[in-house]
């Protein structure tokens, strides 16, 4: 005989086991987040509104061949506003809010620093493209862009060798925040090893959008008068370069006089910037839109058809993008799963084909492996290559010419498993 | 070496053959071992592109084994790394440092069979001839080009003139149906074509079917060099000048010959000034006590910054007492003089970045000096003026003669000023106007507008920065003085500033307009009953101040970026410009730019560009405390209102 308790029970189990199905059937559904951190608006604007294009290009492609484990991606969106205690909240309403699995986001030191207490004690996963100062090695970052060994010193090394002029004194010119600050102590230390004595080293440190360049420009032809070659080494951020330029222009300085070798100004940056005062003057990065491969011409053809125009530029810290994404793809599809700690076991290794030329490979250090390019600057505000390495470079996160950061290690796999360790520490439980 | 690379990288790519690849990869793996022979007989027998590879690698001393993993790479130095290329794979992986890797050594039986393969090729004949010489301007490598720049000037051939001048300028193109190299010279909206290597005409062509000569800084010195030298006989006196002045300080021996040749010819008082300046500082260092004598007479008479650095090494390393002392008078003139020049170009920068405060600031002058309102949304005019000036410059390109382009900026001024003034009119009509007397919400209101404005701007014109390039006439500058440059753009706008100042302060005193607006900001209740339309003098006097911004926005372009941002740049300066001036006053608005701009420019070079901003705003903290209504109190009852 059949109680209607049973029967209560049977049709509760089986009206269980049907909503157990449909939600797991809705989250495969589901789709997967990704988190897009760049300022929309205010003075970051300028570069980081390209790269949240270069995410969403990403997205729609990867939609477009079917999603990511079966399930569609959607990017979230966020405007931090060029607002630096903002980014660390917006980045914790993406991870806690939203439930993202992955942020591609932040452009400034400044703005990375401020959100790195959030994804280290979030347990999030944040991919940074842009090239900095190194000296640094988080857990719960991925950093896409150069570190100062594949930027900043080839760049020097470049200008001391008999093809790049052989120069003698230097000018460090930068902004005054922490990525030139830092890159300048590298640099010093560099060609101090090098020999240059400190009489012709001159570091200049100037405000953020500093407009009046007429005394520095002279500063530096009074220096440059004494009689040896000299090189300016800019760090100077965005905004100030075009004054800055033009100013050099103007008092008469051409690119074959002082060459100056920017690691600011790239593709983005020179088309809004009348290029007849830049021609020849130096950019080292990563990756140009001039570099001649299959792969590049792809990744052009696609952020030309995604954004619609043909004018657009592509430029290294869209390719650093692109490679972040790539990764993250490839990790998740070797996981199984968009779960991060899964993730990050994942990513050391993986191994992406780049727009740049040759591999670009993540190393345990959370940096990538990446050729180097010098370009010189030519009247349609492309590059030149003019020098570059010829294979990829690995990146260094602790540079080897500050005595202090030398010491240090970052891999996050066994036996270290620390970011910054002068030796692994082994646990013993006896 | 690179190409080395390239031939494997091609090579490993149109190969389709896996099941002989692993063999293959087997055996070079087999080179790491003790006895290479057996592999190496088994490779050389291989038709197989990575077998090659790994065997001229071995031949030449390149194939290492890689301590890490004990892989078989082809190493391929790169500064003091190497790159890697896997032998084994072909995968081009990171370059590694020397200690990383292993050359794999070869006792005399296996390079013998090394040999007997026959492995190794024949280098490629170097060109002679004036036509292979230029054919290898366009060659891949830097150094390839420097060897045929080298040739052409060895060759001795006047054709190389023309050539290496196109080279210099970026004149210089493969033409891409047949790869001859040509000189480009524009006609009209294309290209003229001559053969280099015949300079011979070969007809029209446009950009599009040209690939550019691509040359570096270095080779550019190189090319300037050889052709500087040449210069000095030009018929051109300018040319002849400039090649003078490039040799000062580093003249070579047959350099020197040469001048004294040019320089007894020369009739032109500049270019021979140049010259002898550039011969003594060759001779300072002549072996004859008279001729460093006489050199070191014509160095003190200079001003040229190299002159100096010329003097003190020269102080350094003279021996003879009589010419040490006389090196040191010539040293010390130089030093005073340049010293004064120094300061001369101080005060010149000073006025020019007052006269940018003060152009940013006059706007500000009126709309808060003499209306009272705090308008945040100031620099949005300044901003909204800037992006005038782009608009119409893209206007002229596209609609107007490339011959009138210059003229853009004229056409720019008015404009700038018509749109930020009715951007300004718009904004007291439909905001300000009913926040009078309440000074906070002004602020506000107007800091809200600001950002709406930008915002606005970032949408409609897009994020990056727009291209605004100076008209020929402000470009460059010329040498005053030795070190001490003038560049037009600052002269200009320095110019333009005064201008401005000048009619608003006709406009205040001369017109009745200036009396109306004066009336109503004095006493507006007494305005109103004498039969002023005060609320429409309001708009007009805020529109006037607008469009001052605007104007301001025009000359801003031209030194600074054109972005959305541009205005919050000035706004910061512009206050404190007017507060420090003295709210209300024109005369004061001049004077607190100027000194602040002057100070700023005597301070930067002592302090630093970030010490010496924030001293300036110490100071005026300071100077506030004690002279709270500023440098030009107004006095009396208008004050007090």
């Amino acid at each position: 005989m059949h109680s209607p308790i049973t029967l209560a029970k049977t049709l509760a189990l089986g009206a269980g086991l049907g909503a157990l199905m449909w939600s797991a059937a809705a989250s495969a559904q589901a789709p997967i987040k990704v988190g897009v951190l760049h300022s929309l608006s205010g003075t970051m604007a300028i570069s980081e509104t390209t790269l949240k294009d270069t995410v969403l290009m990403m997205v729609d492609d990867i939609n477009k061949k079917g999603g990511l484990l079966g399930r569609k991606v959607e990017a979230v969106v966020v405007d931090p506003a060029s607002n630096w205690p903002l980014f660390a909240e917006k980045a914790r309403e993406l991870i806690t809010k939203e439930k993202v699995s992955v942020v591609f986001g932040c452009w400034t030191s400044v703005s990375r620093k401020s959100v790195l207490p959030v994804f280290e004690e979030l347990n999030g996963l944040l991919f940074y493209p842009v090239q900095y100062e190194g000296e640094e090695s988080s857990k719960n970052v991925f950093y896409t862009g150069a570190a100062p060994n594949q930027q900043a010193i080839p760049a020097v090394e470049y200008l001391m060798s008999a093809e790049g002029g052989a120069a003698k004194r230097w000018v460090l010119a930068g902004t005054d925040y922490v990525y030139p600050r830092t890159t300048n102590k590298i640099l010093e230390a560099f060609l101090k090893s090098k020999g240059v004595p400190a009489e012709d080293i001159m570091i200049n440190y100037t405000p953020f959008g500093h407009s009046d360049w007429q005394t520095i420009v002279a500063d530096i032809k009074k220096f440059a008068s004494a009689g040896k070659k000299t090189a300016v080494v800019s760090t100077i951020n965005g905004d100030a370069n075009v004054p800055f330029y033009k100013e050099l222009a103007n008092a008469g300085i051409s690119a074959k006089d002082i060459p100056v070798v920017a690691f600011s100004v790239g593709e983005e940056e020179l088309a809004g910037i009348d290029t007849k005062n830049l021609v020849g003057h130096l950019a080292a990065w990563n990756y140009f839109q001039s570099v001649k491969n299959p792969v590049n011409d792809g990744f052009i053809k696609q952020w030309k058809t995604f954004i619609k125009s043909d004018k657009r530029v592509t430029n290294d810290p869209m390719e650093a993008t692109y490679i972040g994404f790539k990764m993250w793809a490839q990790a998740v599809m070797q996981a199984g799963t968009a779960d991060v700690d899964a993730v990050r076991q994942a990513m050391y290794g993986q191994k992406v084909k780049a727009p740049g030329g040759f591999n670009s490979v993540m190393n345990t250090n959370h940096h990538l492996s990446k050729p180097v390019y010098i370009g010189e600057i030519r009247p349609d505000g492309q590059f030149n290559v003019v020098w570059k390495t010829k294979g990829p470079v690995k990146a260094d996160a602790w540079s080897k010419f500050i005595p202090e950061s030398a010491k240090l290690t970052a891999d996050w796999t066994y036996p270290w498993v620390c970011g910054n360790c002068e030796k692994p520490k082994f646990g013993k439980y006896e | 070496m690179s190409c080395l690379r390239l031939a494997i990288l091609l090579i490993v790519a149109f190969w389709s053959v896996p099941a002989a690849a692993q063999d293959v990869s087997e055996l070079i793996r087999q080179l790491g071992e003790s006895d290479p022979k057996p592999a190496i007989e088994a490779l050389a027998k291989q038709d197989d592109p990575k077998a090659k590879a790994a065997l001229e690698a071995l031949a030449k001393g390149l194939l290492f084994r890689r301590l890490e993993d004990g892989a078989v790479v082809i190493g391929d130095p790169d500064g003091k790394m190497f790159a890697i290329t896997n032998a084994e794979t072909g995968d081009v992986e990171d370059m590694l440092e020397p200690d990383k890797i292993e050359v794999i050594a070869l006792d005399a039986a296996a390079k013998g069979l090394l040999e007997q393969a026959g492995i190794g090729g024949a280098k490629a004949a170097v060109p002679l001839d004036f036509a292979g010489a230029v054919k290898g301007l366009n060659a891949d490598s830097f150094d390839t080009k420097r060897t045929a720049i080298d040739q052409l000037t060895a060759l001795g051939d006047g054709r190389a003139i023309p050539v290496l001048q196109a080279l210099a300028d970026g004149r210089l193109f493969s033409r891409k149906s047949d790869g001859l190299i040509v000189i480009g010279d524009p006609d009209g909206n294309r290209l003229r074509l001559t053969d280099a290597s015949t300079l011979k005409v070969v007809g029209i062509g446009d950009a599009g079917d040209l690939d550019p000569v691509f040359i570096n800084n270095n080779l550019r010195n190189v090319v300037s060099e050889a052709v500087g030298k040449l210069g000095l006989l030009s018929p051109d006196a300018g040319q002849r000048r400039r090649a003078a002045d490039a040799l000062i300080g580093n003249a070579t021996p047959d350099a020197v010959g040469l001048l004294r040749k040019a320089f007894a010819e020369e009739r032109n008082g500049d270019v021979r000034s140049a010259m002898a300046l550039a011969i003594a500082s060759a001779e300072v260092a002549a072996e004859d006590k008279g001729a460093r004598l006489a050199a070191v007479d014509v160095l003190a008479g200079s001003t040229d910054l190299r002159v100096r650095s010329l003097l003190q090494a020269r102080l350094a390393a003279e021996t003879d007492p009589n010419v040490r002392a006389a090196v040191q008078i010539a040293f010390d003139s130089v030093q005073r003089k340049l010293q004064v020049i120094g300061w001369a170009a101080n005060l010149f920068q000073g006025i020019s970045l007052g006269s940018v405060l003060l152009l940013a600031a006059i706007g500000l002058a009126i709309t808060f000096g003499v209306m009272g309102v705090i308008n945040m949304a100031h620099g949005e005019m300044i901003m909204l003026g800037a992006y005038t000036t782009y608009v119409t410059q893209e206007v002229f390109r596209a609609f107007i003669p490339q011959a009138y382009f210059d003229l853009y900026l004229l056409c720019a001024v008015p404009a700038g000023f018509a749109v930020a003034a009715l951007a300004g009119i718009a904004l007291e009509r439909g905001v300000i106007r009913f926040l009078y007397g309440r000074a906070l919400e002004t602020l506000l209101a107007t800091w809200g507008i600001s950002l709406i404005l930008q915002q606005l701007v970032r949408t409609v014109f897009g994020a990056p920065n727009k291209e605004v390039s100076n008209p020929s006439w402000m470009t460059g500058g010329f040498d005053l003085v030795g070190g001490f440059t003038v560049t037009w753009n600052r002269l200009v706008i320095i110019l333009f500033c005064f201008l401005v100042l000048g009619a608003i302060a006709l406009i205040l005193r001369r017109t009745s307009f200036g009396l109306h607006m004066r009336a109503v900001t004095q006493n507006r209740d007494m305005a109103a009953a004498m039969g002023i339309p005060t609320a429409r003098i309001d708009a007009m006097t805020f529109g006037l101040g607008s469009g001052v911004a605007g104007m301001a926005g025009v000359a801003l372009s031209q030194i600074g970026n054109v972005s959305p941002n541009l205005g919050q740049i000035y706004i910061v300066d512009s206050f404190l410009v007017v507060v420090f001036g003295g709210v209300g006053s024109l005369a004061g608005t001049l004077v607190g730019a100027m000194s602040l701009g002057i100070v700023n420019k005597l301070l930067e070079p002592v302090a630093g560009a970030v010490l010496g901003k924030v001293a300036i705003l110490v100071a005026i903290i300071l100077f506030i405390q004690r002279r709270p209504r500023g440098l030009f109190a107004l006095k009396g009852r208008a004050a007090d209102a």
